[in-house]
């Protein structure tokens, strides 16, 4: 896909992602929305997949260790085609097989079951791991907040990757500032994230501008060009990115729109859609 | 008499694992920098390759164990149960139990036989803690021939499993031809009508002993082998109920919530009798050898006897 396609896609996994969570009457959209760009850059450009065939056992991974911003993925896997855009409506429903947090025993292109942060990290370490015992060649993606590097299960998982030189593992940052309690800097600053990364032996690549597709193409291309050692890509972003009132306000966190914020929120998507076939 | 043969499970955990290895591919074995303790460095020996040491980092390497579950590899997580159970729980609950990933858990040095380390490292909450998460199989074999057997069925079993083994030798019992193992299936190792015994783990042998010294009185205990405490063998433990009307349970763990609480819950269900249960009476333990230890917390065969003869 071209840069315009995949910003026209990325809008409409916005789209799902607000609706989802509206429909819900809970959830994350804010982190959600800072990573839609990123979750569109995978399932649409990067990971070697096939929503016909969600488990062929050669494909790329995807963990999302941000578990709480399952809107976005089960928005971009709807997109994607592993199952109908119109069951996002039924996000948090009692009886949907959406759950609250990614479930990979019941959503087709679900890789691993996730939401107790930290944890995802791990899990995508043993797959990686996995490919590099059976001399497999898939690669493993997995996406963390900023926030969730607080957690100290993050760091035994990256000293592990690096120990290893798992080279077919990408961790991606979605570094938007914000996390419940308030500034990331604020509450438990993680700061300096990328020398962190570096000194458990990663290739760092920081990303100005994560919500930007050129930024994110050049990243990855990066990535998967480097050998011998993990790569961290950490990504600057805005969260609640593309709906006016939840950008950067850490209020939107995990909290739905009602009836007139969801029209305003569609009315701002529209808009970028829009605007984006102007080009 | 002939001496009895007597080895520590946790061995025969590292022996049958490099069976296991030889016989698939798809097994890997974790450790966390207690490979020699675990007796994982069996394995390491003869796998190299399949062996991942993941250091001091249990949580992580509960993760990584469930990574590489969704890959079609077979990993055995291998460290002391206080790390397993205790320190990695919810990331067992989270990242092997709640997606159904066939990950085992080979947990060493359970109980407090674990001797002289002391109450830090003796667990006696694992049954309890694993017992309660969904779709977990728990188990504790009692001899060398049974946590072989028990690897093996672990193996074959698609799902998560907890396997308890310990540090000191245990007397091996079990070596009959007529032995079969199978998950979630006690074993009669003696008949009586006075009262049931049911135990597990190294403390089997000790019932066994308690039921010989209670005979010299007159007293016939029927001795139950409970090696799977999850799922129970209900059938076996209300029948047992039903022929001696009191029930005794015996485990190197806590009162509340492993073997004796499993065998209460079913009998206040299906068939309730008067239960004893012996075990860590809600009490941490302490450092000294492993056998003045049982002896001292009434888990030998003589402190078995002793609360039988005084329930019964």
């Amino acid at each position: 896909m071209n840069t315009l396609e995949l910003q026209k896609t990325a809008n409409e996994v916005r789209k799902g992602i607000v609706t989802a969570v509206h429909s819900a009457k809970a959830g994350h959209p804010g982190g959600s929305l800072s990573a839609a760009d990123v979750f569109t850059y995978l399932y649409f450009e990067e990971m070697n997949i096939d929503p016909k065939n969600p488990k062929k056992p050669d494909r790329d991974r995807f963990v999302l260790s941000k578990g709480h911003t399952a809107p976005g993925l089960y928005s971009v896997l709807a997109e994607r085609g592993y199952f109908p855009k119109e069951d996002l409506k039924t996000l948090r429903h009692l009886g949907s097989y959406l759950q609250g947090h990614p479930d990979m025993k019941h959503i087709p292109g679900v890789d691993m079951s996730s939401g107790s942060l930290g944890q995802g990290i791990s899990a995508a370490v043993g797959m990686a791991l996995s490919a590099k015992l059976s001399n497999e060649s898939y690669r493993v993606y997995t996406l963390l907040g900023d926030g969730e590097l607080e957690e100290g299960q993050v760091w035994e998982a990256s000293m592990f990757a690096g120990h290893r030189k798992l080279d077919n593992l990408v961790v991606i940052v979605d570094n938007n500032g914000l996390q419940i309690d308030g500034n990331i800097a604020d509450v438990c600053s993680p700061y300096p994230i990328d020398k962190k990364f570096e000194a458990f032996n990663f290739h760092v690549i920081n990303v100005a501008d994560g919500n930007d597709m050129d930024q994110l193409r050049a990243a990855f291309d990066e990535a998967r060009a480097t050998k011998g050692m993990p790569t961290a890509i950490i990504m600057k972003t805005v969260k609640g990115k593309g709906v006016s009132f939840m950008e950067n306000n850490v209020g939107w966190h995990g909290k739905a729109p009602n009836d007139e914020q969801y029209a305003t929120a569609m009315e701002d998507l529209e808009k970028v859609g829009a605007a984006l076939c102007q080009k | 008499m002939s001496e009895v043969k007597k080895i520590a499970t946790r061995q025969s955990y590292g022996n049958a694992l490099v069976e296991l290895g030889k016989k698939h591919e798809d097994v890997v074995v974790l450790d966390a920098d207690l490979a020699a303790a675990t007796q994982t460095g069996i394995f390491k020996k003869a796998f190299p390759e399949r062996h991942i040491d993941c250091g001091i980092a249990e949580c992580n390497m509960t993760g990584i164990g469930a990574g590489l579950a969704t890959t079609g590899k077979v990993p055995f997580v291998s460290t002391f149960a206080m790390f397993a159970a205790g320190r990695a729980f919810e990331q067992v609950r989270n990242s092997i139990g709640y997606p159904k990933l066939n990950v085992k858990i080979g947990a060493t040095h359970g109980g407090i036989s674990v001797g002289e380390d002391g109450a830090s490292h003796q667990c006696c909450e694992d049954f309890a803690l694993m017992r309660s998460i969904p779709g977990m199989v728990v188990a504790c074999p009692s001899d060398d021939v049974e946590a072989k057997a028990l690897v093996e069925a672990a193996y074959e079993h698609e799902g998560p499993v907890y396997m308890r083994f310990g540090r000191l030798a245990a007397p091996v019992i079990n070596d009959n031809p007529d032995y079969k193992f199978e998950l979630g299936k006690g074993i009669v190792m003696r008949e009586g009508k006075d009262i049931a015994i049911i135990a597990n783990g190294l403390l089997v042998a000790e019932a066994v002993a308690a039921a010989e010294k209670l005979a010299a009185d007159g007293i016939e205990a029927k001795v139950i082998n409970i090696h799977t405490i999850k799922p129970l063998d209900e059938e076996l433990v209300v029948a047992a109920a039903k022929e001696c009307g009191k029930v005794v349970t015996v485990e190197e763990h806590s009162v509340i919530g492993g073997l004796g609480g499993a065998v209460c819950e079913t009998l206040s269900e299906k068939y309730p009798v008067p239960v004893k249960r012996i075990g860590m009476n809600d009490v941490f333990g302490e450092s000294g050898p492993a056998v003045a230890l049982l002896a001292k917390y009434g888990l030998d065969a003589e402190g078995i006897y002793k609360q039988v003869k005084a329930f019964v």
